[in-house]
């Protein structure tokens, strides 16, 4: 306790002369855009410099499925349950599946019927030895993000911490509704989704996980899975 | 000369001759400038969005008292045990008074650049902990017993080769020249460190004041596992990390990638809000975050130069300084490398000792220019060196510097100048490149300008008549 | 001293187009060496006859890019809180890098030059940086007959001079100075055109040592060729 009022001690003192504006050389002077801009305008300010995301539910999908591509994802958009349970069997008979690891879940739960392997659940405490020994791991998720072609996942909506990372292949199950535009929308969703009340990991995962820290040449499945799968129904 | 000069011009003398370094990381940066042009180029106003992240940090920092406060207790509040630590050694006592109560033996570690500067490692294997750095670049200089070459590119002055040979020594492993390989080999000693590691340690890219969140951004997954298999999660992280809102991060994470790495986004862009809540399934029981000042009040009492603590460590100043092409990472001797680790080391570390690195630049500018939250960076180099003369002149200089003025203040000697240095040109042959030479410094590996037979002065003076 | 021509074809560009020029002959530096240095107190007296003797100019024409951040942006920071705050402030505002000059102030990118020679440009970093002149001299490059520019990768990266810095710390001078040579001479051209003289005669110095076929120029020179 002492530490902490001697460091805001240090801190109120340091602040007591003002620093200069950013973006400004020091010799002018000025009151920052930041204090008279509202939280609005500047959030919709935001989303007018990040990258452009389209107007209709087409061109995003085509953005998220662009950006998949280009972060060495899997994208499928899917017409319904049964040709998401199709598809969910040839990807396990293609890649020898023996068991996987999900939880419970609308799409989930129908996923794990379709593919009739073993398969265990993270809803509860689990044996973290078993899920890393699963050859892929199937969640849900928050959100899929057009602009960067992210997953959005949380410890509550995607079975915990480690399903979405330490499978060697992350499949996500997602719903059209599901997609949104942009990183300012995402953020929003999560505000007025959980108020304060919120899950104790939010994750957005961007492609695969990867590593340049060779000579900066593209390793995927550094630590985290290696294949990254969104079916989009 | 301090010491840390006299190893920064030892270092830099060698590393500015060895070719090989410098091709090495001229192709990985050139690398690095393709990617974030064409990923910079996607944006709307890349401009606006530097001018917008500026002013939320202006306001973060300027106002750190209260979101300080406001992060600290939304934080305890889901839970969290919430540290304080002035100092280094109080860093460190925190961080060994939990693993002791914990009866921890081994700790894996995701990337930490705080846990660098308080030399964290050290302290922990000195307490008998296992400690193994779980960030890819990080485990090969781990195990080199070496420092971050790049505060984001921990391995970059390494090539395949050199690694596959150090695992061949330190691990055992078959030679290849294979980065996937390499990488799997890695992979397959780390999952079961992290399976069995009884804490995990981490850092924190952002806090948020607001919801009382530490963000962590990663491309390999490596923190996601430190933070979900333990049972207890320490993160350490400076002060001035505080964003005021959730939403600040639609900003700063992608501009993070962008100007880091020149990616679209990083990996893995993640949100921790305390340990382990009732109704999930896993994650740490506790979670323990340990707050740093170590000199940061002291440089956010330089109201000049408190934008430096705007700084989200994406390195984008490191990748454009051509001082840092040349002279690499390791040079500089400082946990934070380039342009902002020159900004700030003297502050945090020291101004009389460290006061070289502000004079160790061009001032070009293109550090400034790069960064994202366009904190002033030559300018403040400036300003260091002003900030330094002020308090450790260096006599002989200031009395060069004084008779310099005293010429220029008397146009009948300043009128001579020609003839004399047409004299000296003749005679500075004889003495050309030995340590008799004045010229010393450049001559050793340039020639001077020839004296012209008509001066400038001389054609106007000619011309009027 | 060393390179008249720059400032006997600023002259002679500047009085083809109709101005009187004066020449303030007696000012010999704007004491950049001594405030980049960190010598602030030791450089006012030299910034100060500066103002005093440029204080009725209606336009200041300078032939270097860093010499022109100095005066136009360093002299207010140098200045701040003191008597010539104002002073210095006025100046800034009246001083033109010569580039500028003409493409901003006067409008005028043609000069009827004729430079029959492939030629990249080096964008000294004060100029460029400080001062933002990134399209001007390339509108007036763009006009020299017979002059063909082909861009250098490196063409913003620092020559490595950086005044007093290249004393300083020689060796990491001198390896910027490579990498810009080498970035130089991979476009094929015989000119380097910059509108600093410092960094030409630090590529120059370098180029001559190394006997690199590199020849550097003052954009103003190019500009007077006929």
């Amino acid at each position: 306790m002492n530490e902490r009022a001697n460091i805001f001690g240090r801190i109120r003192e340091a602040l007591r002369v003002r620093a200069p504006i950013p973006g400004t050389h020091a010799a002018s002077s000025g009151i920052p855009k930041v204090d008279t801009v509202s939280e609005a305008e500047a959030a919709k300010h935001i989303s007018e410099w990040l990258p452009p995301v389209g107007e209709t539910f087409e061109q995003r999908v085509e953005l998220f499925r662009a950006n998949a591509l280009d972060l060495k994802a899997e994208f499928h958009l899917l017409e319904g349950p049964i040709e998401m349970a199709d598809h969910l069997r040839g990807v396990a008979a293609s890649a020898d599946w023996k068991k996987v690891a999900t939880h419970s879940g609308e799409l989930t739960d129908r996923a794990c019927a379709a593919l009739s392997l073993p398969w265990i659940t993270t809803d509860a405490d689990y044996d973290v030895r078993e899920l890393e020994s699963c050859d892929a791991g199937i969640s849900q998720c928050e959100a899929l993000i057009a602009q960067t072609g992210s997953v959005l996942v949380s410890s509550q909506s995607s079975g915990g911490r480690a399903l979405s990372i330490l499978p060697p292949h992350h499949v996500v199950l997602a719903r059209r509704d599901q997609l949104l535009p942009d990183l300012p929308t995402a953020f929003a969703f999560l505000k007025s989704k959980y108020q304060s009340d919120y899950p104790s990991l939010i994750s957005f995962i961007t492609g695969p996980s990867r590593t340049g820290d060779i000579e900066r040449i593209l390793v995927l499945g550094a630590h985290g899975p290696r294949k990254l799968t969104i079916l989009c129904l | 000369m301090s010491a840390a000069s006299q190893q920064f011009k030892h270092d830099a003398e060698r590393l500015t001759h060895d070719l090989r370094h410098r091709s090495l990381i001229q192709t990985a940066l050139k690398k690095y400038e393709v990617a974030r042009d064409s990923k910079k180029s996607r944006y709307q106003d890349w401009q606006s969005a530097r001018q917008t992240a500026a002013e939320i940090k202006w306001d973060a920092v300027n106002h750190l008292d209260t979101y300080l406060e406001e992060f600290a207790r939304k934080l305890e509040a889901r839970g969290a045990h919430v540290h304080w630590a002035s100092t280094s050694e109080q860093a460190r006592q925190i961080i060994l008074g939990i693993v002791r109560e914990k009866n921890a033996r081994s700790i894996i570690k995701s990337k930490v650049m705080t846990g660098e500067e308080i030399h964290l490692n050290e302290a922990l294997e000195k307490a008998g902990l296992t400690v193994v750095e779980s960030d890819f670049g990080e485990y090969i200089v781990q195990l080199r017993h070496e420092a971050p070459y790049h505060f984001v590119f921990p391995a970059m002055h390494l090539v395949r080769g050199e690694i596959s040979q150090l695992f061949e020594e330190k691990l055992g492993s078959k030679p290849t020249n294979d980065p996937e390989e390499l990488m799997m080999i890695a992979r397959g000693i780390l999952r079961n460190k992290y399976i069995t590691a009884d804490i995990g340690i981490t850092g924190a890219n952002f806090a948020i004041a607001e919801t009382g969140m530490i963000s962590i951004t990663e491309n390999e997954g490596n923190a996601r596992l430190t933070c979900a298999l333990p049972k207890v999660h320490i993160a350490l992280m400076g002060i001035e990390k505080v964003l005021p809102k959730l939403e600040d991060l639609a900003l700063f994470m992608p501009m993070l990638a962008t100007a880091g790495a020149g990616q679209a986004l990083t990996g893995y862009n993640s949100l921790y809000a305390g340990p382990r809540q009732s109704g999930e399934s896993d994650g740490p029981d506790e979670f323990h975050l340990v707050l740093l000042d170590n000199k940061r009040t002291h440089l956010l009492a330089d109201a000049e130069q408190r934008d430096a603590l705007h700084c989200i460590r994406c390195g984008a100043c490191l990748n454009v300084c051509p001082i840092y092409r040349n002279v690499g990472g390791h040079t500089y001797g400082t946990t934070y490398q380039g342009p902002i680790g020159s900004v700030i080391t003297p502050h945090l570390r020291g101004l009389q000792e460290w006061k070289h690195l502000s004079y160790a630049s061009s001032l070009c500018g293109a550090c400034t220019e790069a960064c994202p939250v366009k904190i002033d960076l030559h300018h403040h180099l400036l300003q260091g060196r002003r900030n330094a003369m002020a308090r450790y002149p260096v006599w002989w200089e200031r009395l060069a510097f004084k008779g310099f003025a005293f010429l220029v203040d008397h146009p009948w000697l300043v009128a001579l100048a020609p003839s004399v240095a047409r004299v000296a040109q003749k005679l500075h042959p004889l003495i050309k490149g030995t340590l008799l030479d004045p010229a010393r410094p450049w001559t050793r590996s340039r020639e001077l300008p020839k004296v012209a037979k008509q001066t400038f002065k001389e054609f106007w003076r000619s011309r009027k008549r | 001293m060393c390179y008249p021509r720059v400032g006997i074809s600023i002259v002679q560009i500047l009085e083809r187009l109709g101005h009187d020029i004066d020449y303030p002959g007696e000012l010999a530096c704007c004491g950049q060496p001594a405030f980049n240095s960190g010598y602030w107190n030791e450089t006012r007296p030299m910034a100060e006859r500066v103002l005093r003797r440029l204080k009725n100019a209606e336009a200041v024409v300078i032939a270097s890019g860093s010499c022109g951040a100095m005066l136009k942006k360093f002299y207010p920071d140098l200045f701040a809180n003191t008597a010539q705050a104002r002073a210095a402030n006025e100046l800034a505002a009246r001083c033109y890098e010569f580039s500028d000059f003409l493409v901003t102030r006067l409008g005028v990118t043609d000069l009827g030059a004729h430079f029959p020679h492939r030629v990249t440009f080096h964008d000294g970093c004060h100029g460029l940086r400080e001062l933002g002149n990134k399209k001007q001299p390339r509108e007036l490059l763009a006009k020299v007959r017979g002059l063909d520019l082909v861009e250098m990768s490196e063409a913003e990266t620092c020559c490595g001079f950086g005044g007093m810095f290249s004393a300083k710390f020689p060796m990491i001078s001198t390896a910027m100075g490579e990498v810009k040579c080498t970035s130089a001479l991979e476009t094929g051209a015989e000119y380097v055109v910059s509108n600093d003289a410092s960094c030409n005669m630090h590529i120059q110095g370098l180029a001559d040592r190394q006997r690199l076929a590199l020849r550097t120029i003052h954009l103003a020179e190019v500009l007077n060729s006929r």
